[in-house]
């Protein structure tokens, strides 16, 4: 019993942490149908971001709890100052071209990105433990988890249902709705499809230097941080349908309980379970679970 | 042909080949390497462009990369088998069989989802390879010095014999892929890149045509995973990682679909690169590579291939 | 006149859903006939082709080929046994060159697994170009498809719809979205291209003076049944053909 607890615990936190991050991917391509590669790039610049503001904010001999804020601040600084030049400056461009070229550009983006954050933050890792152990620890039966992991539950349900909310109860929410079911109709209607463009992808944007800030406490952070949450995160977009926010969450626990089972059962399928999945689910419902767009041509 | 007769061609490739395989006697070690891994890397590029040829990019050739080099690998160090070019060959074998079974499946995808896909099936090998302790594990293996014909190769001269092999099978393998994209089922496949359903209406199978560019494009791949294993002398589950998988389509876009020669041009160009790079400017060079991709892109977008291969398929400098 | 028919339709029958796509169909088209299937839009002209082409299957009914059954065959086993179709909007390969085009048809035939084969040996070529000749299209042979005017467009896409020397072609609307001057120039060109081969020719229409001028044979289609079937200055005189179909009466 309490390994099926401990297997759906970890489970569900491994899960939300995959959900923040993969929720602004599946945005950016309900939206823009561009499928990102550089969004883990994005998530990096959100951890180093992170490392860089509470450094600051400890050097200011501001309280631990200013971190969090920090981490907030700094995925909003990510944002506010990437996603504009990224979106305006670079996607524009190549906006209307096949779609399998725009994700060529994306990775053009990571490669460039890679680079950047080396240039400008350096090679050498970064650590911001403060964060992490902020919340102490919870025990639930014989194991110990740390609270910050349930922190990041709390959080993912807020963004996601932040989200949601914004996009089906708010009026700029509908229009966007309207963008994702057919650009040419909501532009043909009045709808500045630029703006919301530029809307989606720096919500997009933020939310993947959210993922990287409040990940920034778990990890070293150091280049190379975007490759493997790439994969991951298309594979759980993937999983749920491209587009769809209830598929991200979806896609992210179906992800986050193959890993934490195969973790615990069959450690030899930690890695290639989560793609086994991707695979099964496109070579049996290419769209996902939750259908948003046509999938393969036949 | 619409380009040069078939015999001219040949001839100038061959000698081509002869003239690269001569000079590398005169060549520096580390230059012999770097043409040596153009060539092979090459290789599986040039299978990406047999599938482009077809309207159909794959993010997951590292899948096959990997399964002709662990092929080669695992064949030198368990079974005993040395011979190089033996071994090339089993490398192409063992990938092409590996495709057989998905390649039907494959070939009812197309855009993003054959992309994902692809990328998803060498993923669940990259993941398989990482764990399995008997191969390795993450850190991969080591494999010994190959023989030749028999001849058993001292450490003075591996390095150009392996060069001298590599190029001479990835110069085959080429020539091999310009009959094969200037055939009947060449025009077939550049038909359905452009309207598939034209093809179905005048009694062909898209299907069929994509499930066949992909099992040969993984013999190819599936050879140049094992030349490249072989002149590395090791191998780790990274040859199927995606970002492997990304540096061969980087070298394929930047080639083009039109010219065989433009994607091993293309692929020494990685090379010096990455080699200069971690000499000179290590943290920029991924930078340059980037941007580099979104200029061709943006300005050369049929590749550099399209350079001197007109859109007509024919010659640049003669029209019509 | 020859005794059996090349294309025999019997008791045809398809439904989609609610709406009746083709009801009691029985139709029998000589070899060497030019036909026109008229009918306004939904009327069933363009199910019965997709009919004959394989990529829909009756309900009901049966469709002969030259004697032989050809009901339920795939599409691609039709096109083979003889069957082409041309499309209202030209399905071309848009980078590839006329002449390409042209190939693309030979090269199919080629089989599943002639690597070796030259797309562009000689034979292929000569009756690719000769095809091109009677289309009057030889001055565009090296020119990328993406590049021409939309009347030689339309032309080319017939013209690759010959090239597999077809028993039965069926053309789909060829005369829509060509300018009126150029219609009957169109018509000219293709019948003519087609006179040479003696082939079986259907094509769907909406311009009844392209009607007139150019079918032997008229078939009228409402609501999934032939209502009228004849020479085309009488059927098209007919009441029935001219409430359901040209408007010309109340």
């Amino acid at each position: 019993m309490t390994a099926l607890l401990t297997i759906l615990i970890d489970g569900v936190t491994y899960a939300s942490w995959l959900f923040i991050v993969a929720l602004g991917l599946t945005l950016v391509f309900g939206v823009l149908k561009i499928l990102n590669i550089a969004h883990g790039s994005f998530y990096a610049l959100g951890a180093y971001a992170a490392a860089s503001f509470v450094g600051w904010g400890a050097s200011l001999k501001l309280a631990p709890s200013f971190s969090l804020v920090a981490m907030l601040l700094a995925a909003v600084a990510v944002a506010a100052l990437v996603a504009p030049l990224t979106e305006r400056g670079l996607l524009r461009m190549f906006y209307g071209r096949d779609e399998v070229l725009l994700v060529l550009v994306t990775y053009a983006l990571f490669l460039i990105l890679e680079d950047v954050t080396k240039l400008v933050w350096g090679a050498n890792p970064y650590y911001v433990s403060e964060p992490y152990s902020m919340f102490g620890n919870v025990d639930i039966g014989t194991q110990s988890w740390v609270g910050y992991d349930f922190v990041l539950v709390a959080v993912a349900v807020v963004v996601g249902g932040a989200v949601w909310w914004g996009l089906n109860r708010t009026r700029m929410g509908k229009i966007v709705l309207a963008v994702i079911h057919s650009e040419e109709v909501a532009s043909s209607m009045g709808v500045n499809v630029s703006k919301v463009y530029a809307l989606a992808f720096s919500i997009g944007i933020f939310l993947a230097a959210l993922g990287g800030a409040l990940t920034a406490p778990m990890i070293s952070v150091q280049p190379g941080v975007s490759v493997g949450v790439i994969i991951v995160s298309f594979a759980v977009v993937i999983i749920g349908g491209l587009g769809s926010i209830e598929g991200a969450a979806i896609g992210a626990l179906i992800v986050g309980l193959a890993r934490s089972l195969a973790v615990h059962t069959w450690p030899v399928a930690e890695l290639f379970s989560v793609y086994i999945v991707m695979a099964i689910v496109l070579m049996f419902r290419p769209e996902g679970l939750f259908q948003r767009i046509q999938a393969r041509k036949i | 042909m619409g380009r040069h007769s078939p015999g001219r061609l040949f001839a100038g490739g061959v000698l081509l080949i002869v003239l690269l395989v001569a000079a590398g006697a005169l060549m520096p070690k580390w230059l012999t390497f770097l043409i040596t891994m153009a060539a092979s890397h090459g290789l599986v590029s040039l299978g990406i462009v047999v599938l482009m040829r077809g309207g159909v990019v794959s993010f997951g050739q590292g899948l096959v990369f990997a399964l002709g080099g662990y092929a080669a690998a695992l064949l030198f160090n368990k079974l005993g088998v040395t011979d190089a070019l033996l071994l090339a060959a089993a490398g192409g074998v063992v990938s092409a069989l590996f495709t057989l079974p998905f390649a039907p499946l494959l070939a009812r995808y197309r855009g993003i989802f054959f992309a994902m896909l692809t990328l998803a099936l060498s993923m669940v090998l990259y993941g398989l390879l990482a764990k399995v302790d008997v191969l390795g594990g993450s850190d991969g293996f080591n494999m010994g010095r190959p023989t030749l014909l028999g001849m058993r190769l001292p450490d003075a001269r591996v390095g150009y014999v392996m060069y001298a092999v590599t190029l001479s099978v990835a110069g085959l393998m080429a020539l091999v892929a310009r009959v094969y994209f200037d055939s009947t089922r060449g025009l077939v496949s550049l038909a359905m890149r452009e309207n598939e359903l034209r093809v179905e209406y005048l009694g062909g199978s898209a299907r069929q045509a994509q499930a066949i560019n992909y099992v040969i494009a993984g013999f190819i791949g599936g050879v140049g995973g094992a030349l490249t294993v072989m002149s590395l002398g090791h191998i780790d589950p990274n040859f199927s990682y995606w970002t492997t998988s990304g540096e061969f389509v980087f070298v394929a876009i930047l080639a083009g679909h039109q010219s065989v020669f433009a994607v091993f041009l293309a692929s020494t160009l990685l090379e010096v690169v990455r080699s200069f790079s971690s000499l000179y400017f290590p943290n920029t060079w991924q930078l340059a590579l980037g941007l580099f991709l979104l200029i061709v892109i943006r300005f050369v977008p049929r590749g550099l291939g399209s350079l001197w291969i007109a859109r007509t398929g024919k010659p640049a400098r003669e029209a019509t | 006149m020859s005794a059996a028919p090349l294309l025999r339709a019997t008791g045809i029958e398809k439904r989609f859903g609610a709406v009746v796509a083709a009801s009691e169909l029985n139709l029998d088209i000589a070899a060497g006939e030019k036909v026109s299937l008229i009918g306004s839009n939904g009327a069933g002209k363009t199910t019965f082709v997709n009919m004959i082409t394989g990529y829909l299957k009756p309900d009901a009914g049966s469709i002969t080929l030259a004697g032989r059954d050809i009901t339920r065959l795939s599409p691609r086993a039709i096109t083979h046994l003889g069957v082409a179709r041309s499309f209202q909007i030209p399905q071309l390969c848009a980078e590839l060159t006329v002449l390409d085009n042209m190939l693309v048809a030979n090269a199919v035939d080629a089989g599943a697994l002639s690597f070796w084969r030259p797309a562009r040996r000689p034979q292929a070529v000569a009756r690719a170009r000769e095809l091109l000749q009677r289309f009057d299209l030889a001055d565009h042979t090296g020119r990328r498809v993406a590049e021409l005017p939309g009347g030689v467009r339309k032309l080319l896409d017939i013209a690759m719809a010959l090239t597999g020397s077809p028993q039965l072609l069926l053309l789909d609307e060829p005369t829509s979205g060509v300018a009126a001057e150029e219609k009957y120039p169109l018509m000219d060109r293709v019948m003519r291209a087609l006179g040479e081969e003696k082939m079986t020719v259907l094509f769907v229409e909406h311009d009844m003076d392209i009607v007139t001028r150019y079918a032997s044979r008229v078939i009228a289609f409402y609501s999934g049944r032939v209502i009228a079937d004849g020479a085309p200055a009488a059927t098209l005189d007919e009441p029935e053909v001219r409430r359901y179909v040209t408007g010309t009466l109340r």
